[in-house]
C-alpha cells in the first residue's frame, strides 16, 4: 500500500470522476468529491513525510522500468506542489456545495464535479509524474477539464471565455509538444532524469535549442506569463465561484512547477541561462507583469477579474524568483506559489461568497457590504493585506525572499521595483476595502447576511492560513528552501 | 512575575482591550469603563517595566523566529521606556477626552473607534518595545493599518479622501523605502538588532551610509519631515481625539522615535559624526521647521494650524537626531516628551471648542475665551509649551537642542531655532489672546455657549497641569535618557 501511494494520487481521483459521471446527481457527486478531495493530502502528506526523510521516491507505473515504462519521481519541490494542490482541494469543497448549488443548474452539477475531478487528477499526475510525454497527457487532462469547467460558467460570457482559453490553451500545449518531440529525436527518452543524463554533450545544438524555446513559451502560456496571459482574465471572471478559487490556487501553479522542472532537472540552468537569453526575458517580463497586470488590475470595475489581473501580476513574482535563479530567490518564488495559492484562494472564496448573497461582483454594488457581512469582508482586508505583503502575513515572506534574492544577485534596483509594485496592490486591495467599508450602503448589499458557515469555514481556514504561514514559516520556507535545492542540484 | 511576561502584557493589554470593548458594544457605559480599565492596567504595568528600567535592568523577550535571523523580539531601552510611558498615561487622558468628546458630538460607530484606538497603542507599545528592525516595521505597519479607520471615521467624501492619502503615503514610503533600507541593512550585517553603538559600523562605505539614511529618514513617514508631511494635515479629519493622541502622541512619535531609535542603535552616532552622513539631514530638519512654521501661520482652519505646528515640532526630534551628539539625542528625546504633552493640550481645547462652540476656524474664535476661560487658559499653558518658555516642559527640549547644535558647531541651527520660537508665538499666542480680549462679532450667540463637556475638561487640565510639571520635575526623563548607551 505504502509503496502505491503515488499511483494512489491519480487512481483516485479519476475513478471519482468516473463515479460522478455515472451517478448523475449533484448532491452524490459532491459526496464523492469531498471524500475524494479529504483523501488526497493524506496521500499527499505521506509521499512528503517520506520524500522528506528518505530523498526521492521513484515509482514505476504498471511495473514497466524506466526510463521505458513512465515513472512517477517526486521530490520536494513536487512533493510540495502535490501537497498544495491536495490541500486547497480539500479545504474548498465543502464550500463547493452551496456555490455550485447556487450557480450552476441541477443537471449540469454532476458534470461540474466529474470536470473538478478530472481537473484535480490532471494537475497532480503533471506535478506527480517523471516523465515529458506523460505530463502533456495530464497537462491537457486538467486543460480540457479546465474549458468545461469554465463554460459552466452562469454568465454567457463564459462560454466566450472559455473557447479564448481553449484556443491558446490548445497553441500552448502543441508548443510544448512540439518541444518534447524535438527532446525524443535528439536524446531518445522522455524520462527527465533520463533525458537530463544524455543531454549534456549535446546542449548547445540547434534542435535543443529549439526545444527549449518551444516547451517554453508552451509552458509560459499555460502559466499565464505576461503577455501570453490574455486567456486568464476573463476565464478567472466568468468561470464559476468555485472553479476560479480551485484554479487560481493550483492550476497556473502546477504550470509553474513544470516549468522549474524542465529548466533545473532538464535542461540544467547553465545550458539553458548560458546559451539562451532566458534570464534577461524572465526578469523583463517578470516586471512587466507585476506593473503592468496590477495598474490595469486597478481599473477593473469587476473584483473577480481585479483579482484575475492581480493573479498576472503575482506570477511575476514567481518568474521572478525563477529569474533571479539563486537560493534564496528561488525559494522565495517557490514560497509564493504556495502562499499565492493560500491568499488568491482566500480572496476567490470571499468573492463567491458575495456573489452568493448578491448575485454580483461589480465593484459600486459592494458598497457598505463591511456592514452586512463583517467577517467575510475582514477575511478579505486580511488576506488582502498578505497581497500587498504587509509583515505578519505569508505576503511578506515570499517578497522578503525575493527581494533579499534580487541583493544577493547585486540587483538593489530590483527590490524597489519590487516594493514599488507591491505598492499598487494597496491601491487596488485599498479601493475595495475603501467602498466595501466606509461607503454608505447600496441597495443590492442592504439585504445581504454572512455567508453560511459551510462555506465561511473553508474560506476562514485558508485566511488563517495566510497569517500562520507569515508568522511561522517552518512548513513553508523550509520546504521551499529544500525544493530550491533539489532544483539547484540538477545544475551541478 | 517575570520581566518577559510583563513585557508581553503590555502588548497584549490593549488588544484584549479590544476584543473586550467588541463584547460590550451594546452597553456604551460598561464599554467605556473597558477602555478605561484597559488603559489604567497598561499604564500599571507599563510603570513596572519602568521601575525594573531606571534600576537598570534592560528586560529582553524573544516571541518568536519568523525566518532564520528574523524574529519578533522586544527588548526594553530607556528611549523605548519613555515612549512607552508616555503613549499609555496619555491614554488614561484621552480616554477620559474621547467620552466626552464621542457623546458630546453624536458621534455614529463608536464601538469600532475605541477598538483601533486599543490596536493602535498596542502597537505603539510593539514600536516602543521593539528589538530588531523587523519587530518595528512590523509594529509600524500594523500602526498605520489600525490608524486608517480612525481617519475615515466620519465616512464622507472628505474622510475617504484623506483616508487614502494617509494611507498611501505613509504605507508607500514605508514599503518603498524604509523596508529595501532594512533589507540592505539585513543583507550588508546579517542582523537587524538595535545594538548599542550601531551595526553597520566597519559594514558598509561612507557614500551607503549616508543613502540608507535618506532611506531610513524618508521612509520613516509619520516623522513627518518634509516632504513627506502631507499625511498628516490629511488626517485632520479625525475626529479630534484621534488627532490628538495618535496624530500629535502615538503615531507621529513612533516615526520621529523610530528615527531616534535608527540614528542611535543602527548607524550609531559615532559613525555618523565621522562620516558627516548626518549633516544633510540636519538641514532638511532645520528647514521643515521654520517652513511648517510659515505654513502654520497661513492657516485659519485651527486643527490644520496645530498640524502644520506638529509637522514643525517633529523636526525638532529628527534635527536632534541628525546632530549625532549626546545632548542632540538628549533634546530630540526630551522633545518627544514635551512635545506629546503640550500639543495633546492644544488639540483638547480645539476638540473641546469644536464640541461646545461647533467653531472650526481661528478667526471666529473673537471672544470665545470669555465663555470658555477654562479651555482658552488652557490653550494658553500648551502654547507656552510648544514655544519653549518657561514655565513649561517645553523649555528643556529647546534648552539640551539648541545646546547640541552649539556643541555641533551649527550656530545657524541656534538661530532656526530662535526664529522658530518666534514663529511659535505669531501663530500660536493670537489664538488665546483674540478668544479673552477680542470684541465678539456682531449678534453672535456666544452666550449660550458653555463650556465642554465635564470629561473634556477633566482631560485638558490634567495635561495642561503636566506641562508645568514637566517644567518643575524634568529630572526622571533626563535620568532616563542620560541612561541610553551612546557608545
Amino acid at each position: 500500500m505504502i509503496e502505491n501511494l503515488p499511483a494512489l494520487q491519480i487512481v483516485i481521483p479519476l475513478l471519482g470522476a468516473v463515479l460522478c459521471a455515472l451517478v448523475r446527481h449533484g448532491g452524490i457527486a459532491w459526496a464523492i468529491s469531498t471524500l475524494v478531495s479529504w483523501m488526497m493530502p493524506v496521500v499527499a502528506g505521506l509521499i512528503l513525510a517520506q520524500v522528506l526523510s528518505d530523498g526521492a521516491i521513484s515509482y514505476a507505473m504498471g511495473g514497466w522500468a524506466p526510463p521505458f515504462g513512465i515513472e512517477f519521481r517526486i521530490d520536494a519541490a513536487n512533493g510540495f506542489v502535490l501537497l498544495l494542490i491536495s490541500v486547497v482541494g480539500a479545504v474548498i469543497m465543502p464550500y463547493a456545495r452551496r456555490s455550485v448549488g447556487a450557480e450552476i443548474s441541477r443537471r449540469n452539477q454532476a458534470w461540474f464535479y466529474t470536470m473538478y475531478l478530472l481537473c484535480l487528477c490532471g494537475l497532480l499526475g503533471v506535478s506527480i509524474t517523471g516523465d515529458a510525454f506523460n505530463a502533456f497527457v495530464f497537462l491537457e487532462v486538467s486543460s480540457l477539464s479546465t474549458y468545461a469547467l469554465i463554460a459552466l460558467g452562469k454568465d454567457r460570457r463564459a462560454l466566450l471565455a472559455a473557447y479564448q482559453y481553449l484556443i491558446m490553451g490548445t497553441i500552448g500545449a502543441t508548443l510544448y509538444v512540439i518541444g518534447v518531440g524535438l527532446l525524443y529525436t535528439m536524446t531518445g527518452s522522455l524520462n527527465f532524469v533520463d533525458v537530463a543524463a544524455r543531454i549534456a554533450d549535446m546542449e548547445t545544438t540547434r534542435p535543443i535549442l529549439a526545444a527549449i524555446a518551444f516547451i517554453m513559451v508552451g509552458l509560459s502560456l499555460k502559466l499565464a506569463l505576461f503577455p501570453l496571459h490574455v486567456w486568464l482574465p476573463n476565464a478567472y471572471a466568468y468561470a464559476p465561484s468555485l472553479a476560479t478559487a480551485f484554479l487560481a490556487a493550483t492550476a497556473t501553479k502546477v504550470a509553474v512547477y513544470l516549468m522549474l522542472r524542465f529548466l533545473f532537472t532538464v535542461f540544467g540552468l547553465h545550458a539553458t541561462f548560458e546559451n539562451l537569453p532566458l534570464t534577461e526575458i524572465f526578469l523583463a517580463l517578470s516586471i512587466a507583469a507585476m506593473f503592468g497586470a496590477s495598474i490595469v488590475a486597478i481599473f477593473q470595475e469587476n473584483v473577480k477579474r481585479m483579482l484575475a489581473y492581480s493573479s498576472v501580476a503575482q506570477i511575476g513574482y514567481i518568474t521572478l524568483g525563477i529569474a533571479l535563479a539563486n537560493q534564496t530567490g528561488l525559494t522565495g518564488g517557490i514560497v509564493h506559489l504556495f502562499n499565492h495559492a493560500m491568499m488568491k484562494g482566500a480572496l476567490f472564496l470571499v468573492l463567491g461568497a458575495v456573489a452568493f448573497r448578491l448575485g454580483t461582483v461589480k465593484i459600486e454594488e459592494l458598497a457598505g457590504l463591511g456592514r452586512r457581512m463583517p467577517v467575510t469582508m475582514g477575511a478579505f482586508v486580511v488576506a488582502g493585506l498578505s497581497i500587498i505583503g504587509t509583515p505578519g502575513t505569508a505576503g511578506f515572506i515570499s517578497k522578503w525572499y525575493l527581494a533579499v534574492g534580487a541583493l544577493e544577485q547585486g540587483m538593489w534596483w530590483l527590490v524597489f521595483l519590487l516594493v514599488a509594485s507591491s505598492l499598487l496592490s494597496v491601491v487596488y486591495i485599498g479601493r475595495v476595502v475603501e467602498v466595501v467599508w466606509f461607503r454608505p450602503l447600496s441597495e443590492k448589499a442592504e439585504g445581504a447576511r454572512e455567508m453560511p458557515l459551510d462555506m465561511l469555514v473553508p474560506t476562514l481556514i485558508l485566511v488563517a492560513a495566510t497569517v500562520y504561514f507569515g508568522i511561522d514559516t517552518s512548513l513553508t520556507a523550509d520546504i521551499a528552501s529544500s525544493a530550491a535545492s533539489a532544483l539547484l542540484e540538477g545544475v551541478k | 512575575m517575570s520581566m518577559e511576561f510583563l513585557i508581553i502584557l503590555c502588548l497584549v493589554i490593549p488588544a484584549v482591550g479590544a476584543v473586550l470593548i467588541a463584547l460590550a458594544h451594546k452597553v456604551p457605559n460598561l464599554r467605556e469603563a473597558v477602555t478605561l480599565g484597559t488603559a489604567g492596567v497598561l499604564l500599571v504595568a507599563v510603570l513596572s517595566v519602568l521601575d525594573a528600567v531606571l534600576k537598570g535592568v534592560r528586560p529582553e523577550v524573544s516571541l518568536l523566529e519568523i525566518l532564520p535571523g528574523i524574529e519578533i523580539a522586544f527588548s526594553v531601552e530607556p528611549l523605548g521606556m519613555m515612549f512607552a510611558v508616555i503613549a499609555s498615561g496619555l491614554w488614561i487622558v484621552n480616554s477620559v477626552y474621547s467620552i466626552g468628546y464621542m457623546r458630546g458630538n453624536n458621534e455614529p460607530r463608536q464601538t469600532p473607534f475605541y477598538m483601533c484606538f486599543a490596536v493602535a497603542i498596542s502597537s505603539t507599545i510593539g514600536i516602543a518595545f521593539a528589538e530588531n528592525l523587523f519587530t518595528l516595521f512590523l509594529f509600524y505597519e500594523v500602526l498605520t493599518l489600525s490608524t486608517y479607520p480612525l481617519v475615515t471615521h466620519k465616512g464622507n467624501a472628505a474622510a475617504r479622501a484623506g483616508g487614502r492619502v494617509y494611507l498611501l503615503l505613509l504605507l508607500g514610503t514605508s514599503m518603498l523605502l524604509l523596508l529595501p533600507a532594512i533589507m540592505i541593512t539585513w543583507v550588508s550585517t546579517g542582523t537587524m538588532d538595535f545594538t548599542a553603538g550601531g551595526i553597520l559600523n566597519g559594514k558598509v562605505d561612507d557614500v551607503t551610509v549616508a543613502l540608507l539614511l535618506m532611506l531610513y529618514a524618508f521612509g520613516i513617514g509619520k516623522a513627518a519631515l518634509m516632504p513627506i508631511h502631507f499625511w498628516l494635515p490629511s488626517a485632520m479629519v479625525a475626529p479630534t481625539p484621534v488627532s490628538a493622541l495618535l496624530h500629535a502622541v502615538a503615531v507621529v512619535k513612533a516615526g520621529v522615535f523610530s528615527v531616534l531609535k535608527v540614528v542611535i542603535y543602527i548607524f550609531g552616532i559615532d559613525l555618523l559624526t565621522r562620516t558627516g552622513a548626518s549633516e544633510w539631514l540636519v538641514y532638511v530638519a532645520g528647514a521643515t521647521i521654520v517652513i511648517a512654521s510659515l505654513v502654520a501661520l497661513s492657516k485659519d482652519n485651527l486643527k490644520a494650524r496645530l498640524a502644520y505646528s506638529t509637522v514643525s515640532q517633529l523636526s525638532y526630534v529628527v534635527l536632534g537626531a541628525a546632530l549625532a551628539n549626546s545632548w542632540g539625542i538628549l533634546g530630540g528625546g526630551m522633545q518627544i516628551t514635551m512635545h506629546a504633552v503640550g500639543k495633546i493640550t492644544l488639540f483638547f481645547c480645539a476638540g473641546a471648542i469644536y464640541t461646545a462652540a461647533h467653531k472650526t476656524e481661528v478667526s471666529e474664535l473673537s471672544g470665545l475665551g470669555r465663555v470658555m476661560p477654562f479651555t482658552f487658559g488652557a490653550f494658553l499653558i500648551g502654547a507656552l509649551s510648544i514655544i519653549g518658555l518657561p514655565p513649561m516642559g517645553g523649555v528643556w527640549s529647546k534648552w539640551y537642542l539648541a545646546l547640541g547644535a552649539l556643541d555641533a558647531e551649527q550656530v545657524l541651527l541656534v538661530a532656526v531655532l530662535m526664529v522658530s520660537s518666534l514663529l511659535n508665538v505669531a501663530y500660536l499666542l493670537p489664538i488665546p489672546f483674540k478668544g479673552f480680549f477680542g470684541a465678539a462679532p456682531e449678534g453672535s450667540s456666544d452666550e449660550k455657549i458653555r463650556e465642554a463637556p465635564l470629561p473634556c475638561l477633566i482631560a485638558i487640565g490634567a495635561t495642561s497641569v503636566g506641562c508645568v510639571l514637566l517644567f518643575l520635575f524634568p529630572e526622571p526623563v533626563f535620568d532616563l535618557l542620560s541612561m541610553i548607551d551612546l557608545r
